[in-house]
């Protein structure tokens, strides 16, 4: 155990096949120098057609918003219903992704427009802005599929690793998962206040800054509520019903497609897990190197991509969470060669297939693993590049041409 | 009577609390935007807007200058001559805010409120003005301020010096004051002079009897020395006096005006402020975000935090306008202008000017 703990990787040396085995030390650093520098690239460049990009992008948003609200007063007319209710959920899914989620990142904060800041943007979301900030930019991209402390493995109520302890009910994660993907901003807004722990104990229930919190989350919950279901239905008038339903689609379809987004970005089969302790006196480059394993991308075309918020790029926003979403499909030729030029896997596949794989996660590890492993797929061999090559590669950057073993 | 204004008070009253409840609805409806994001894609020059101004024209001046005639939103309220305006602009994608001398006079037929900027060496932000600003665009705004103005009443006697683009504050002055003045003399130091920035304007002034109009060209008779000026202007310690140029002239007559106690007031404007010899520097954490940067010694918290993305609020750039002020949690800040160590214990909110600290260690901003 000792001898497993000093190695930084050591859930994946568990693994049936290690995929950093062939890796040396020096090896990851020259990755971690690679990677530095396609970010201080796309630094240097960023400037007047980004800020042009997200302001477009915010401004199609609204417009869209409003065009879709103003046909909603029309709404007792089937086709003004459907018209309305697939541009707002278009809305508030670009909102959501490539807006909020981007933004609250401090994607845009190097313009210094207070109005696109992450420290000023609030979204059109259950949670509120703050709180998801701590969850999402602070603990998951930091401990990103880390057991025990990446939260968003699983969210804490699915069993999505085999690392992870079964418990017969688990046996309903289905069933469990479906209704969390329908009501996913509420899902959210419960995971970031950590509502299961907090309500698990007396002492924590009581806890003032735990309850400030809540009320902050069921503030913003019922002014989303008041525009959603009250003030814009009230507005159409004899349309009331038929708006109301229209809005309450859209926010069903925003959910249903985030959650499948973020369900492609870590849990589909080829994503790896990490061992709470593998990530003790990690480096910088190591902490590369276990986003690049422990992501997976959306490959499709474009307004897919702007409809995921880039989030179809979740290898290259992971490694670089804070750069603007518009340059993640530029530099993604760059970080593609850094996985081939070392023979990791970078996962990748259109979205039915990689939201498929996902859910068959979902099932397949509601069992226990007895079951589970029998219906794993057994992984395509990937071609690990033979020593001969790696040491050309090794070469080329200077390096030495055998391994060294760590 | 007494009951007509009771009646008019009540409806203006109801007026005001069915504008709030409209409003609130509007927030609602909103929300989480403000009402107003969605107002300015429309309309961003309303009033109730932020203040920002619609580029109508942008002129070449001499000397490498150029003037910006801009359409303020509906919130501006008219300048005093001389004075200057702070100037909002997204140069490569980052928003910049610079001081520019407002030229125009306070009233003009069509409403519109010119600056004029003279490009800086490697300035990005006058280069920008220069020649990627198109009419049409739009320029955020923060209503007029400053004091090199007239008093009013103006005084009998006013000597003006100018050097460069120093001459902007006081064409204002000349363009909308000069009925209320009856002896003036401009003394203008430039290179040479075609680079009189509102040469020909002046010389006319000066062809027409208006003002007496000294020009002095470095480039042929070197800089101006103070006893040039007194004899080119020998009645100068009976005049009120507005200076402003770069630093090395207006030091040079602030030294002189002390010696020569003539108790007539010289009023200066600095495009720059006067710096002390820098310290090591150190770091700067904000506590909003947690973002923690180095911080040269030569640079200002402002600058460090800005260059690092962290939003903070901003003014003069120079320390006059106290819009920068941030509390200091903890940690040592020294003033770039005096040298002037400033230090807050842990919980402390020491007030300080982030535009002209830089840190001296580790310390801690509340932003």
């Amino acid at each position: 155990m000792t001898e497993e703990h000093s190695d930084p990787m050591t859930v994946m040396q568990r693994k049936d096949v290690n995929p950093i085995a062939h890796l040396t030390a020096d090896d990851i650093t020259e990755i971690g120098r690679r990677l530095d520098a396609i970010r201080a690239e796309v630094i240097e460049a960023r400037g007047e057609r980004d800020a042009a990009y997200i302001r477009r992008v915010i401004d199609v948003q609204r417009k869209l918003e409003l065009g879709s609200r103003i046909v909603l007063f029309a709404s007792l007319f089937p086709p003004a219903w459907i018209l309305g209710t697939a541009g707002l959920s278009v809305a508030k899914i670009l909102e959501n992704m490539e807006i909020g989620h981007n933004v609250m990142h401090g994607q845009w904060d190097w313009m210094r427009d207070p109005k696109i800041h992450s420290t000023t943007w609030e979204w059109d979301n259950a949670s509120p802005a703050e709180q998801w900030k701590h969850a999402h930019n602070e603990l998951h991209h930091t401990y990103t599929n880390v057991i025990g402390r990446d939260n968003d493995l699983g969210y804490g109520i699915m069993r999505v690793d085999e690392d992870q302890r079964w418990h017969p009910i688990y046996l309903a994660q289905p069933l469990w998962c479906f209704i969390n993907a329908c009501f996913f901003e509420f899902g959210i807004a419960a995971y970031d206040l950590e509502l299961g722990k907090n309500l698990s104990s007396k002492r924590r229930r009581s806890d003032p800054e735990f309850k400030a919190r809540a009320r902050q989350v069921l503030r913003k919950i019922g002014k989303q509520a008041l525009k959603d279901y009250v003030v814009h239905p009230l507005l159409t008038g004899p349309a009331f019903l038929t708006t109301m339903a229209a809005t309450a689609t859209a926010n069903l379809v925003r959910n249903l497609w985030t959650n499948s987004v973020i369900l492609c970005g870590h849990f589909p089969e080829g994503v790896e897990t990490f061992e709470k302790r593998s990530i003790d006196g990690e480096t910088k480059a190591e902490w590369y190197l276990r986003q690049m394993l422990g992501s997976a991308n959306i490959s499709g075309g474009k307004a897919m991509h702007i409809m995921t918020g880039n989030l179809s790029y979740q290898i290259e926003h992971h490694l670089f969470p804070d750069l603007p979403s518009n340059r993640y499909q530029e530099i993604a030729p760059k970080v593609r060669q850094i996985f081939d030029d070392y023979g990791l896997n970078y996962v990748t596949g259109p979205l039915p297939r990689q939201v498929g794989s996902a859910w068959g996660k979902v099932f397949r590890l509601s069992l226990p693993n007895e079951l589970a492993l029998k219906l794993k797929r057994r992984r395509p061999a990937r071609p690990v590049p033979t020593p001969a090559v790696l040491g050309e590669r090794r070469a080329a950057y200077g390096l030495t041409p055998e391994p060294v073993a760590v | 009577m007494t009951a007509v204004n009771g009646d008019t008070d009540r409806d203006r009253g109801v007026r005001d609390r069915l504008r709030r409840r409209l409003w609130s609805i509007a927030e609602a409806m909103a929300s989480p935007r403000r009402p107003e994001d969605y107002l300015d894609m429309f309309h961003p020059l309303r009033r109730g807007a932020d203040l920002r101004g619609r580029v109508v024209a942008v002129r070449p001046e001499a000397g490498e200058a150029v003037t910006v005639v801009l359409r303020p939103g509906a919130a501006w309220r008219p300048h005093v001559p001389g004075q200057y305006v702070r100037v909002g602009l997204d140069v490569d994608g980052i928003r910049r805010r610079r001081s520019y001398s407002i030229t125009s006079p306070p009233v003009t037929a069509d409403g519109t409120v010119a600056i004029t900027a003279r490009a800086v060496a490697g300035g990005i932000v006058s280069a920008h003005l220069a020649q990627r600003l198109a009419p049409g665009d739009l320029v955020h705004l923060d209503q007029a301020c400053g004091d090199f103005v007239l008093p009013d009443p103006a005084p009998e006697k006013v000597l003006f010096i100018t050097g460069g683009s120093g001459i902007t504050p006081v064409i204002g002055m000349l363009r909308s004051g000069l009925q209320r003045l009856r002896d003036v003399v401009l003394v203008h130091s430039d290179a040479t002079r075609r680079d009189v920035i509102f040469g020909p304007e002046l010389r006319e002034l000066a062809a027409g009897g208006r003002i007496r109009l000294v020009e002095h060209h470095t480039e042929r008779a070197g800089r101006l020395a103070m006893a040039e000026l007194r004899s080119l202007v020998p009645d100068l310690a009976e005049r009120e006096t507005w200076a402003c140029g770069p630093a090395g002239l207006l030091d040079r007559i602030e030294s002189y005006w002390t010696d020569l106690e003539s108790g007539h007031r010289l009023h200066t404007e600095r495009f720059r402020s006067k710096l002390a010899e820098p310290g090591d520097g150190g770091t700067v954490e904000f506590t909003t975000g947690g973002i923690t940067v180095d911080c040269a010694g030569t640079s200002s918290i402002l600058e460090a935090g800005e260059a690092s993305g962290v939003l903070l609020p901003s003014g003069c750039r120079m320390g006059i306008c106290f819009s920068c002020v941030l509390p200091l949690r903890d940690g040592t800040v020294r003033d770039l202008r005096s040298g002037e160590i400033t230090r807050a214990e842990p919980g402390d909110g020491v007030l300080v000017q982030t535009c002209v600290s830089a840190a001296a260690g580790h310390c801690q901003i509340d932003n």
